[in-house]
């Protein structure tokens, strides 16, 4: 039931007590004449309505969720409260500085955290989202480039099992994509890389570990190839999970990277958002960082903090927000890399990595095909299901849909298309052995009813609170808004 | 069973097209391509009197899971375009060859039709791509 | 160790199962000369306890007793009721709903947002938001430029006086696909633009529209709007979501409305939080709905005909189009459609009326009482909302400090802090918060910064 449908004129919540007056001063021209359309209704039909809609969705705190890529790992509560405080809620982003030192120190040491856990030089807290950093560092590359008059440079490479957003951005930046093959082992291939490369490179974007979810061995011999070349090379920090306090991108020949705080810094991801994606370079971009980022400097004695912009950063690729960045975010970040500190860092890739590598093992033991059973597993990793899929004619979706119905969310499914019929599973370090012991009894319950009864997953999910939906229906009969 | 009919030609890049008694050439998708696409739920269509060279973007169509460039497989400049397709898409899937076409073009040179691939040599093409 | 399980039994048994003596044989695939020592610059951890401690004497250090602080952020009331529901782990924890069937929570309510956010603005559909009003615009400008067939150019007409923080954003993301933004001067004594000195007979694919614009002040949206259309371009609106509880809405602007209207949706029951998240929202007419970037939620049935939602043109984004995709954005700002979209369910059109309406007096009131001062101004004559520019006898910077300084108080924005000319004016921006005795402050105190 649509919040229009239980509107009824003259009904609202009187959150807004009225007050006598008119507005005389603006003209008439300008005021609207008809309503604005928002719902009629009272608070309590408030309060029920998104209660109830709420109790709709499976999420981290109800169900566990091993999204490939996503990280999906307890959001503590702590840290939520910790950003909530009013004093951090009601702050003006536009508030002087001698009255934000509370909220710069937290910034200023959020960046210094990100530097020693990436080994970078610098960072920058500004860009809103994964895509927005990977925009941020790829126009940073074209800053460099054209400040050193190599503007003939005007293509990226990219591997094949890429995440879309690195294509997407390299053409935002105004860059040609070449992409290049990844072998059957889940590498880069070098060889291609390197017949690939030139005077028109302008630099490589990838991950580590790669999207197959396996660690790339060659990243030191693939960083010499794009250097030489006159290349820069990108880190999309989407799988920093598997090495967070174990490899420094810094240390794998990364020039400039992004870090996905509702990743690997388990802020919440509300529905699909916020993110926040933090950049860090090394010393040939840090003249072109976005801006505001935050300095320090000794004043009588004490710290004080303070914005560095333009007049600090002449050769800034600019600001992408109207303010500095997912602050909310950032404030939550840095609370949660207090509560683990150095020692709990390095334990989130360890740990991430041994619930990885057990889930591996036991869904290989049940009868699931591994899409690279010769590689560890990282902090994720590939199941393929073509032979069901050729054989009991169900397909990765299918399988997915019915793991609804076992109070699971499904991995991944779909990406890397380079795997048919793949799910990439990421339990993350915040899920507990018996959790994942429930996962792979599911999935054995669904292999024996994908060979005995395929309908139950060709047919699921049968316990939500709809069935599954007619996409085509939607694309073809475009219903985005209620009608007035 | 994908349909090859050999009173077209085939580009690689998945269109045909069709020499028309009145000198036109008429342009759609193959059956091999709406079916790898799926349920198709919007085309996107050049405009009438746009100039195309060989291999030019020509519009786009989408289903649920992709969205495809379709490209103009000879030189021309476009004399028509199947307005039906707006708000049935699923002409595609149901007729490639008849109702489904998507637009005409009144070729530079229909010799250009000797270019584009008989029927045979793009079906061995599409069982290529299919392994 | 917080938040990992694992008990010294479970780690055993896992690893028997996996086949491996301890968890360091696991990454024997990368190099031994990649592998990181100990993180030096990272302290080692402390407990919730301390980290509230913490958290809470760092935050009353910023705190400040009064603001008078807009420009492009402002403190309205949130009903109670807003952030409990938000802060339910359902939505809060919930993530992009890939699983649709597991997601109609989330997926409706982002519906019932689009919805919303069209009859505000008179629109005819929008997305499930971008990150911010400044990114919103940026995105609109490249879908203008890709939406307007009829325009062979690369360049858009924006008004000089969009926020100036919108104006750099869009310029750092739109420069790189060689888009130019051409700026056009507002009048010196109205603070608007003048139709009259808009660079006719160019090609331009589209103008952009404030309202209100950065000074508070209200632009003459029919006129420029129908000469936007005259001249072949489209019309993109930059919008206050609360103004619209007001104001005429874009999709009544001129005789053809708004083609794209974009905005900052903080207003709606979002803290000013230091700057975000916020969300940044996103209308269209139907015609240009596929070059509409970010994610979409559409209304379908399911197996058995029941109402269901569900994302939809999901071809255009980049998951699936990648590098020919509408726009590299992925996220959309979930957690804050959620708080806007109770907001405005608690709101409806007669509260946010009121809320446009007392923030409006508001600066109606502190108008009135400063007009005594000596040497003080009204710096613009147009017709404004909720926030004006006054004109001081004293550089603004100094008075502000001042104001600050002495009584905690957050008298506007430095309008010399984006143009050196403006260098003694003061942005003040008012909302339904503030009180008569909160305006009386304001006004003592900014009479002894001047007399200073």
């Amino acid at each position: 039931m649509l919040i229009y449908e239980i509107s009824s004129n003259g009904r609202s919540a009187k959150a807004q007590y009225r007050k006598t007056h008119s507005i005389t001063d603006i003209p008439p021209n300008h005021l609207r004449n008809n309503p604005a359309g928002l719902p009629a209704v009272s608070e309590l039909q408030v309060v029920r309505h998104f209660t109830n809609l709420s109790k709709k969705n499976f999420s981290i705190d109800g169900e566990f969720y091993p999204l490939g890529s996503c990280t999906m790992k307890y959001n503590p509560r702590g840290v939520h409260k910790a950003a909530s405080i009013p004093g951090f809620l009601n702050r003006h982003p536009l508030a002087p500085e001698a009255q934000s030192q509370g909220f710069l120190s937290c910034l200023y040491e959020l960046q210094e955290y990100l530097k020693d856990v990436t080994g970078m030089r610098l960072v920058s807290l500004t860009p809103m989202a994964g895509a927005q950093g990977e925009f941020a560092g790829v126009s940073m590359i074209r800053a460099y480039h054209e400040k050193n008059n190599e503007s003939r440079r005007n293509e990226i490479l990219i591997p094949v099992a890429a995440h879309g957003t690195n294509p997407a951005t390299a053409v935002m930046c105004g860059y040609k994509v070449r992409e290049i093959p990844v072998t059957s082992e889940g590498d880069v291939d070098l060889g291609e890389l390197k017949s690939a490369v030139g005077p028109q490179t302008a630099g490589l974007m990838m991950t580590n570990p790669s999207t197959c979810g396996v660690f790339e061995r060659q990243i030191k011999e693939i960083a010499a190839v794009v250097h030489e070349a006159g290349g820069l090379l990108y880190y999309d920090g989407a799988n920093l999970n598997a090495i967070l306090g174990k490899v420094k991108p810094g240390d794998m020949g990364f020039d400039v990277l992004h870090v996905n705080l509702h990743k690997t810094f388990a802020t919440p991801h509300g529905g699909g958002g916020p993110g926040s994606g933090p950049v860090g370079v090394g010393s040939r971009l840090a003249p072109f960082v976005p801006t505001p980022i935050v300095g320090k400097r000794d004043e009588q004695g004490r710290d004080f903090y303070y914005w560095r912009g333009e007049e600090d950063i002449p050769d800034t690729i600019g600001n992408l927000s109207a303010f500095m960045g997912n602050a909310g975010i950032l404030l939550r970040a840095y609370a949660y890399a207090r509560l683990l500190g150095r020692e709990g860092m390095h334990r989130v890739g360890e740990y991430a990595t041994l619930n990885a590598n057990y889930m591996a093992r036991q869904l290989e033991a049940a009868g699931f095909k591994l899409a690279y059973p010769g590689r560890r597993a990282t902090h994720e990793f590939i199941i393929t299901l073509s032979r069901e899929a050729k054989e009991l004619g169900v397909s990765a979706m299918d399988f997915a849909k019915r793991l609804l119905d076992y109070g699971y969310h499904a991995p991944t499914t779909y990406f890397p298309l380079l795997v048919p019929e793949c799910w990439l599973i990421e339990p993350t370090e915040t899920e507990s052995r018996e959790e994942i012991d429930g996962f792979i009894e599911a999935m054995k319950k669904i292999l024996e009813e994908a060979n005995a009864s395929p309908e139950m997953l060709t047919g699921a999910p049968f316990t939500m609170p709809v069935r599954r939906l007619d996409d085509v229906k939607a694309a073809r009969e475009l219903d985005l808004a209620l009608a007035k | 069973m994908a349909e090859f009919p050999e009173n077209v030609r085939y580009a690689k890049t998945h269109e045909w097209a069709r020499l028309e008694d009145d000198g036109t050439v008429t342009i759609g998708i193959s059956d091999h391509a709406q079916d790898a696409l799926g349920d198709v739920v919007f085309v996107e269509l050049p405009e009438e009197g746009d100039v195309l060279g060989a291999g030019d973007e020509a519009g786009v169509v989408e289903s649920v899971k992709a969205a495809s460039d379709i490209y103009a497989p000879i030189a021309g400049r476009v004399a028509a375009i199947n307005n039906e397709l707006e708000d049935s898409p699923e002409a595609v899937n149901d007729s490639p060859f008849g109702e489904g076409w998507f637009y005409k073009l009144t070729p530079e040179n229909s010799d250009d039709m000797n270019s584009l691939l008989s029927a045979g040599d793009y079906q061995k093409i599409c069982e290529e791509e299919s392994h | 160790m917080p938040f990992v399980p694992h008990t010294n039994e479970d780690e055993r048994i896992m690893l028997d199962a996996i086949g491996v003596k301890s968890i360091e044989d696991l990454f024997d695939e990368i190099p031994g000369d990649l592998r990181a020592g100990e993180l030096q610059q990272t302290p080692t951890s402390i407990s919730e306890m301390e980290l509230l401690r913490l958290m809470n004497e760092r935050a009353r250090r910023d705190e400040v007793s009064l603001s008078f602080l807009g420009a492009g952020a402002y403190e309205h009331h949130i009903p109670g009721a807003v952030w409990d529901l938000v802060s339910r782990g359902e939505f809060l924890t919930a993530y992009t709903p890939y699983q649709a069937e597991a997601s109609q929570g989330t997926l409706q309510l982002i519906y019932e947002f689009q919805t919303m956010i069209t009859r505000l603005t008179g629109m005819d559909v929008a997305n499930a938001s971008v990150y911010d009003g400044a990114s919103a615009l940026a995105e609109a400008i490249l879908m203008a430029v890709r939406a307007n067939r009829k325009s062979k150019s690369k360049t858009v007409l924006c008004a000089g006086n969009v926020h100036p923080a919108y104006i750099s954003a869009c310029q750092a993301i739109v420069s790189a696909q060689d888009i130019e933004i051409e700026l056009v001067d507002w009048d010196q004594v109205t603070g608007l633009l003048d139709s009259s000195k808009l660079p006719s007979g160019k090609d331009y694919a589209a103008l952009v529209l404030p309202y209100p614009n950065f000074f508070g002040g209200l632009e003459d949206v029919n006129t420029l709007t129908n000469w936007a259309h005259a001249e072949g371009a489209l019309l993109i609106g930059v919008v206050n979501p609360v103004a619209l509880g007001l104001l005429i809405p874009p999709g009544d602007w001129g005789d053809n409305g708004a083609d794209i209207v974009v905005g900052e949706g903080q207003p709606l029951g979002i803290p000013v939080s230091s700057g975000g998240p916020y969300l940044g929202f996103m209308c269209c007419k139907q015609s240009v709905v596929r070059q509409m970037p970010g994610r979409i939620i559409g209304r379908t049935v399911d197996l058995e005909g029941r109402q269901g939602f569900t994302l939809t043109l999901q071809a255009r984004e980049q998951h699936i189009r990648r590098a020919k995709a509408t726009s590299n954005i992925c996220t959309n700002q979930g957690l804050l459609v959620t708080a806007a979209t109770i907001y405005m369910s608690l709101m409806g059109d007669e509260g946010l009326l009121e809320v446009a309406k007392q923030s409006h007096r508001g600066l109606m009131t502190l108008l009135e009482r400063v007009s005594g001062i000596q040497g003080l101004a009204l710096r613009f004559s147009g017709p404004c909302f909720h926030e004006a520019v006054l004109k001081l006898p004293k550089p603004a910077g100094e008075v502000l400090a001042d104001m600050a300084k002495k009584e905690g108080i957050l008298g506007g924005f430095d309008l010399g802090r984006m143009d050196s000319n403006l260098g003694d004016c003061l942005l003040v921006n008012v909302t339904e918060v503030k009180t008569e005795t909160d305006i009386d402050r304001f006004v003592s105190c900014l009479i002894a910064a001047l007399e200073k």
